[in-house]
């Protein structure tokens, strides 16, 4: 009888450890961004909601928010096409040493953001392309394809396969097979990667860091923010950053998971 | 549309394994042909090859008298209906019908008519909104007809499109397909294992075993004069009874066997010589009263060993009473009593009898196949 309450009390302090562990940070920061002084640091003060007024009001912060969902909008894009037609390929035809292929796309998952961000670097001043939004772009497709590639990859069955294979039968050439049966039948797993790459790339740093110079995104922002000290401005804006990517996973749980669980 | 097949000499083969055995076949336009055997006989190459799925290793295949090497599946006067139906699940039901006309360019309001046409006529005119997720096995099996059938082509392939439901509704699904055959005129190839499903629906039944056709011909033909040992046990119970050809002349077949020597009216085309081993097969429920009007002839007496009901008849182990190692079945009419140790007389039509050469391979002398 006591073992168990025991066991019970252990299990729930684990359970609250665990979550405070992981939310107690963000918990902190939303609410010193409300915090009515100088400095986001305890004793809290009172709330206001002057800060965020200062956020909305800094043009480079709302230029750079809006680079951010640029960049993860579109780098997003272009990594979902490219790792469904690399999946259609090696999941649907016979390809030379396709499972090479298939480790080599998904290879510079395994890479450190730094060094890809640093080869990146180096290439681009090799080539003579200079930095810029569509760098950071570039970037982010490369980190967020081999992500694409496998979610898409893995939801190619043999069962698709062979309404493919009727829609070939009824006359559908090769690209309408892809845009007009596969990719609407794969459509929960793509939108699924979609989001995941938005979410990723927007929160990225370092490549956005080390490959853009003028316009830069809100990561890169905040960070040059920070430089001068904390203020509940920081705050605030995290809060907006943590924010919009809530409301993106709350916006792919709604969109492909209650897709897949009407089919 | 419909147009005739010519299959020559048709040969395909994967690595060491060959799937299909120089098969020939000519199927005339708007034929019901059903393509039945075992796994593995090569009926599911041979329509993939037709559909243009698979290329033959060598022979030709011409449809409406063209020759179809290199023409690919969606350039083919054919549509293929496949078992596990393949609709496509994002569109409804109109537009998994309308799709093929999509693919040929024909105007929105065109296709949904025809779609709408075809949905009406397998039933499901009210469901045209509906999603393929929505329907029952059975409805998705009609929707997969329709679709197939919208781009009106000249050979229809249907890949075993029963085999996926229950008994009752196979049976109704193949009454409906007979009749839809007939009405729309096209070449129906259909592939199944089901002799019973082949017999219900074919205007010719192809037999095909290890790669090769062993046997073709109208579903009375097949069952009741079988080319081959493999035929006559496929399409249903037999009874082989092996024997050697005696004496042959324009009348009879004079076949010694371990039953008694018998006389079988000669068939077209059994080109036995004398002394030749031969094998008689019998179908159980050709063994009849002995008094009656129409030739007869006998195998002896034999004990009843046990019985069964069958609804429609009685099925029957018998022993021999000179070769009582044998078992032969026999359905009894459905008024018999079976009584277990009673004599019997073995009588028969001898026209029923049929003579087929050699003996079946492995086969313990006498048995049921």
């Amino acid at each position: 009888m006591i073992s168990s309450r025991i066991s019970k009390l252990l299990s729930w302090s684990y359970l609250i450890a665990l979550y405070g562990f992981i939310f107690l940070p963000v918990a902190v920061l939303v609410l010193f961004s409300f915090q009515d002084g100088r400095l986001p640091v305890p004793p809290f003060n009172g709330a206001t909601l002057k800060w965020y007024g200062e956020v909305f009001a800094d043009s480079r912060l709302m230029s750079a928010l809006g680079n951010s969902l640029m960049v993860a909008i579109g780098s997003a894009s272009v990594a979902c096409v490219l790792g469904f037609c690399a999946a259609y390929g090696l999941a649907r035809f016979v390809l030379p040493a396709s499972r090479l292929q298939r480790g080599l796309l998904i290879a510079p998952m395994t890479v450190s953001y730094l060094i890809i961000a640093l080869g990146l670097l180096t290439t681009f001043n090799w080539i003579g392309v200079s930095l810029s939004l569509w760098t950071v772009g570039i970037g982010h497709v490369v980190i967020n394809l081999p992500l694409c590639f496998a979610i898409i990859y893995a939801s190619m069955g043999d069962h698709q396969k062979n309404i493919e294979r009727a829609a070939r039968d009824l006359g559908a050439a090769e690209w309408q097979v892809m845009t007009q049966i596969s990719a609407p039948m794969l459509m929960p797993s793509i939108l699924a990667a979609f989001f995941l790459s938005v979410t990723f790339s927007w929160d990225e740093f370092i490549i956005a860091f080390l490959l853009s110079r003028f316009d830069v995104t809100l990561p890169v922002e905040i960070w040059s923010m920070l430089r001068s000290g904390l203020n509940p401005k920081t705050n605030a804006v995290g809060s907006v950053v943590f924010l919009v990517s809530v409301a993106l996973l709350l916006l792919l749980e709604l969109i492909v998971f209650r897709r897949t669980a009407k089919k | 549309m419909t147009a005739p097949v010519s299959i020559r000499n048709a040969t395909k083969t994967f690595g060491a394994f060959t799937a299909l055995d120089d098969v020939s076949l000519e199927i005339s336009a708007g034929e019901f042909i059903v393509l039945l055997g075992p796994s593995g006989c090569g009926k599911t190459t041979l329509l993939s090859l037709l559909g243009g799925f698979l290329s033959p290793t060598s022979g030709s295949i011409e449809i409406a008298g063209r020759n179809m090497a290199d023409v690919a599946p969606a350039k083919r006067p054919t549509t293929t209906m496949f078992q596990d139906y393949a609709l496509f699940p994002h569109m409804t039901l109109r537009d998994n019908v309308a799709f093929g006309l999509k693919m040929r360019k024909v105007a929105k309001a065109k296709r949904h008519a025809k779609a709408e046409e075809l949905l009406d006529m397998v039933g499901l005119k009210t469901s045209a909104h509906k999603k393929p997720h929505e329907l029952s096995g059975g409805q998705r099996q009609r929707v997969a007809l329709a679709r197939a059938l919208a781009v009106e082509p000249d050979v229809l392939l249907l890949d075993e499109p029963l085999g996926a439901l229950d008994l009752k509704l196979r049976r109704q699904m193949q009454d409906e397909l007979k009749a839809i055959q007939k009405r729309v005129g096209t070449t129906f190839v259909h592939v199944t294992h089901d002799q019973e499903e082949a017999m219900a629906i074919a205007d010719r039944i192809v037999v095909m075993n290890a790669g090769k056709i062993e046997d073709v011909g109208s579903p009375e033909n097949i069952y009741m004069q079988p080319k081959s040992l493999f035929s006559a046990s496929f399409m249903g119970e037999v009874n082989f009874i092996p024997g050697t050809l005696e004496a042959k002349s324009d009348t009879a077949l004079t076949i010694k066997t371990a039953l008694g020597t018998v006389d079988i009216p000669p068939s077209d085309d059994a080109p036995f010589k004398q002394g030749t081993s031969v094998t008689l097969a019998i179908r159980p429920e050709h063994f009849r009263a002995s008094t009656g009007a129409g030739p007869r002839i006998t195998l002896g007496k034999a004990k009843v060993e046990d019985g069964s009901f069958f609804g429609t008849h009685h099925r029957a182990h018998l022993s021999p009473l000179d070769y009582p190692n044998m078992t032969i079945t026999a359905h009894m009419p459905q008024s018999a009593v079976i009584e277990p140790g009673a004599w019997v007389e073995l009588t028969l039509d001898p026209t029923t009898v049929v003579v087929l050469p050699d003996h079946p391979a492995n086969t313990p002398v006498g048995s049921t196949v």
